[in-house]
């Protein structure tokens, strides 16, 4: 019986509430079978979106919340993160590969989101992302 | 001198090896925390040729990545080396992947990093 789990959890902007979401994502993860390699690109890309949902969307606001959605099975987990924040425009975000941007200590999360997931996509106001991760060791289905 | 939980300090001649102590270094509190320690120890050494060991560290956020670039820069603008080692496969790819290899010197060994600062 193949598995599928969706779910929708809304919490405040702290990072304690973020990581129990984040653990209920990876053991969700973990019952479809998911490699370690993916699980590690998930842990750090979710952190990543998280993270900059509080801190940048929601500016640390308590008061302002998260909502993550995500539906997982064995073939691939779609996640959206969404923050209460005015968005912003991800193209407008400097190359930190840049040699002039080297040294800037800011603007990686997004570049290592892109790294690790099979598709990183916001919104048009840019105050939600959608990461999809495929599981490596799902069986390749032939035409 | 103690420098908090997050990182062990011992010395190596005159190299200054700290070592990491979390397996994660992801959320601000901790990422805060390391940057405390490893900053004051950059300040009470004068010309610090530091070593750093990520041998426990499994994940590691862009956050942190940042606090190291800072460190990087207070390092040098005190007329000192940081160098990195014992970083796993995974972590080497982050680095990689924001190019930041070329920002710093890492080593897969201890010993062979602590040579390389020379005498």
């Amino acid at each position: 019986m193949p598995t599928k789990i969706y779910q929708e959890i809304e919490f405040p902007s702290t990072c304690w509430q973020a990581k129990i979401a984040e653990d209920r994502i990876i053991e969700a993860t973990r019952a479809c079978k998911y490699s370690e390699e993916d699980i590690f690109a998930l842990r750090l890309s979710m952190e990543e979106a998280l993270l900059n949902a509080i801190r940048h969307g929601n500016t640390k606001d308590q008061q302002k919340k998260i909502t993550l959605r995500y539906c997982v099975n064995e073939q691939q987990i779609d996640i959206y993160v969404a923050d209460e924040g005015s968005g912003f425009d991800p193209m407008k975000i400097a190359d930190p590969t840049l040699p002039e941007n080297l040294e800037r200590p800011n603007g990686r999360g997004i570049m290592l989101m892109r790294a690790y997931m099979n598709l990183v996509e916001y919104n048009d106001v840019g105050n939600v992302v959608h990461l999809v991760k495929l599981n490596s060791q799902a069986p390749k289905h032939t035409g | 001198m103690n420098y908090g939980p997050r990182v062990e300090i011992s010395h190596e001649g005159r190299i200054v090896v700290a070592e990491l102590q979390d397996d994660e270094i992801l959320e601000e509190a901790i990422i805060n925390e390391v940057a405390d320690s490893l900053f004051s120890v950059v300040a009470d050494t004068p010309q610090i040729k530091l070593l750093l060991s990520f041998e426990k560290v499994k994940y590691l956020s862009s956050s942190a990545l940042g606090m190291l670039i800072r460190l990087n820069k207070r390092v040098e603008e005190n007329g000192g080396t940081l160098k990195l080692c014992q970083l796993r496969k995974s972590l080497y790819e982050i680095f990689a992947i924001t190019k930041l290899d070329r920002l710093f010197e890492s080593y897969d060994e201890k010993n062979t990093a602590i040579s390389s600062f020379g005498t």
